[in-house]
């Protein structure tokens, strides 16, 4: 029962990455997995602290009155879930290939703490309106949130916002400081 | 177009190279020269002020008719006995200093403690009195009483109405605080009406000039307020799921439009100032925002990215159909129309650079005002004369004001710090 969730899960992750993605998952490493390959995978290495994979079990353990526990899975940074942004190229708004693990462990969490409640921030560069970067920002929020409902999360748990050029990561002037303000951020409920 | 903005780009270089430290730079030569003599009696409104606030209300007038660029006024040395309203004028001795036009007037102590100031305006050239005015005041109310002065005389000579006693309202980031001011057209009298840790985006003046709708993130997203001036009752317009933005009010004051993502995407909803009746009225896939009412209710234009790039749209103001207003170039932004409703003014992207342009909805003529590259968010002045406007320079965000034609150019000083979002409000009641 359990893997048979992991496969339709991980098949599921596969056909929304085809949608959403131009670096689809056909032929690529995400469909040759084996059904526990989502939890055994090795969280992409450049973009995160965490090189360990996350281990076996672990997230199925999660007890949500045993408050320390639950944080600590959210932000030790040998944990994927501690990683929260999720960073976009100029004028894109799907979610890059390499967040596809960040994604699927928020969302596995998210469907295994159904009290648990999420807000996602989306953000844009400084340049241009500043009213039409929040819908930009929204529209970056809104891509995550779709894919975490569609990997198991419930709507009532998501809630996603733009905070458009406004809450800049980094303050420069250039495409250093832009890339890093592209971003959505997320937050789990006593965060924000 | 681009030969207009060539020969424009030119003019204001030119005027800009000799006046580099004056606020106003003015490319046309048809300014209407004026002398506005100090006011007999004004020492006793200023007296015992301190130094930054010692402004006479003739230095006052003086400095809003040049500011406007349609004046210029003449150094008058303070006449000695003191010329006063009632003086007979010798008409061909202001016309030989050059002076079109002459201001007289004189400041009296009341009982009361307040003061009573009178003034006239006199045309020099055709010997005219063309009458003037008798205002009772507290000393608080002196720039106000000048402002109204000054409107007096521009709207006598120039046959539109001025804009001297308005407000304006903008936001300023001073270190991690986020201010929203308000303060006179012309930058006195600032007034903080919130003050955030987190941003304030998109205030937006009711008709009436009581309230100002905005955008705060106060609480982690935007929500749409309402806030009233006087009292700072500040009130929820909107707070949905997902994001609250972009307000707008409709001319009568009934309703605003506003951008909401309860339903997903960023789509416009018509909403009542306190919070009810929530409709939609735009149906796309795409981004609708930044919405604004023409002035006679009956559209809404909005930005929209429906057609694949940020153009500039119009629907009825009740939801139908839309049509593409903006054409030329991939992101037109920020729509506002002006009071009369025939020319829309927006941001454009040109080669990078964000500026101020308009297009005449009639002749489809479009001009870009500004020679900037970070130019946002425009607003009219409610004579439609002059356009405001956030941009930066050296790094820091300024507010700046350009004419509707392009020609006249003002610099607004202000206090330390990042100042960006102005809006311009409405003609007193």
């Amino acid at each position: 029962m359990h893997a048979n969730r992991l496969v339709s899960t991980s098949t599921r992750a596969c056909a929304l990455f085809a949608l959403v993605t131009l670096a689809a998952c056909g032929g690529g490493p995400v469909s040759e997995q084996t059904p526990a390959g989502v939890e055994e995978r090795t969280p992409s290495g450049t973009a995160g602290p965490s090189t360990k994979p996350v281990p076996q079990g672990q997230v199925a353990k999660v007890d949500l009155t045993a408050k320390s526990g639950a944080q600590s899975l959210l932000t030790d940074p040998r944990s994927i879930l501690s990683r929260r942004t999720i960073y976009y190229a100029l004028d894109a708004y799907d979610v890059k290939d390499q967040y596809k693990d960040l994604v699927e462990a928020h969302a596995r969490y998210l469907r295994d703490n159904p009290g648990t409640k999420m807000l996602i921030q989306g953000n844009t560069d400084e340049r241009g309106s500043r009213e039409y970067n929040v819908g930009l920002g929204q529209r970056r929020s809104e891509g995550v949130k779709r894919m975490l409902l569609l990997l198991g999360a419930r709507e009532n748990q998501i809630e996603s916002v733009s905070l458009g050029e406004e809450k800049p990561k980094a303050e420069g002037h250039d495409e250093q400081a832009w890339s890093q303000n592209r971003r959505s951020d997320i937050l789990y409920q006593g965060e924000y | 177009m681009t030969r207009l903005f060539a020969a424009f780009l030119l003019c204001f270089a030119t005027a800009a190279a000799a006046q580099l430290s004056i606020e106003i730079t003015g490319a046309g030569a048809q300014r209407i020269p004026i002398a506005i003599a100090p006011f007999a009696g004004e020492g006793a409104l200023v007296a015992g002020n301190p130094p930054g606030q010692a402004a006479t209300i003739s230095s006052i007038v003086r400095a809003d008719l040049d500011r406007s660029g349609l004046f210029r006024t003449l150094e008058v040395p303070p006449p000695n006995p003191p010329l006063t309203e009632v003086a007979p004028v010798n008409y061909a001795e202001w016309k030989s200093r050059l002076a079109d036009a002459l201001v007289l007037g004189s400041v009296a102590a009341r009982a009361d403690g307040r003061f009573e100031v009178r003034f006239k305006l006199f045309d020099t050239v055709k010997g005219q009195d063309l009458s003037g005015v008798a205002y009772t005041l507290s000393r608080e109310q002196l720039r106000a009483t000048a402002h109204r002065i000054a409107d007096f005389v521009y709207e006598k000579l120039t046959g539109e109405k001025g804009v001297f006693d308005t407000r304006i309202a903008y936001v300023v980031k001073r270190g991690p605080k986020y201010e929203l001011q308000v303060a006179d057209a012309d930058g006195a009298g600032e007034q903080a009406m919130l003050v955030s840790f987190e941003p304030i985006i998109s205030p937006a003046w009711s008709p009436d000039g009581r309230k100002l709708a905005y955008v705060s993130f106060q609480q982690k997203k935007p929500i749409v307020y309402v806030q009233d001036i006087v009292s700072g009752k500040q009130s929820v317009v909107a707070n949905f799921k997902g994001s609250n933005s972009a307000p707008a009010w409709a001319p009568d004051g009934s309703r605003l439009a506003v951008t909401l993502s309860r339903d997903g995407g960023s789509q416009i909803y018509l909403v009542n100032p306190d919070g009810s009746n929530v409709r939609r009225i735009s149906q796309s896939s795409g981004i609708d925002t930044e919405p604004v009412f023409s002035p006679d209710g009956q559209s809404l234009y909005f930005t929209s990215d429906r057609g694949g790039s940020a153009q500039i749209y119009r629907m009825p103001a009740g939801g139908g159909e839309a049509q593409r207003v903006t054409f030329e170039g991939s992101y037109n932004v920020s729509p506002r129309i002006s009071p009369n409703g025939r020319v829309l003014a927006y941001i454009a992207r040109n080669s990078g650079k964000f500026q101020v342009a308009t297009l005449d909805l009639a002749t489809r003529q479009t001009t870009i005002l500004t020679d900037s590259d970070k130019d946002e968010s425009p607003s009219f002045a409610p004579n439609g004369r002059m356009i405001l406007l956030a941009t930066v320079n050296s790094g820091r965000g300024v507010l700046s004001a350009v004419s509707a034609d392009g020609r006249i150019k003002q610099r607004l000083s202000t206090s330390a710090g990042d100042v960006r979002e102005p809006s311009w409000g409405p003609f007193h009641r």
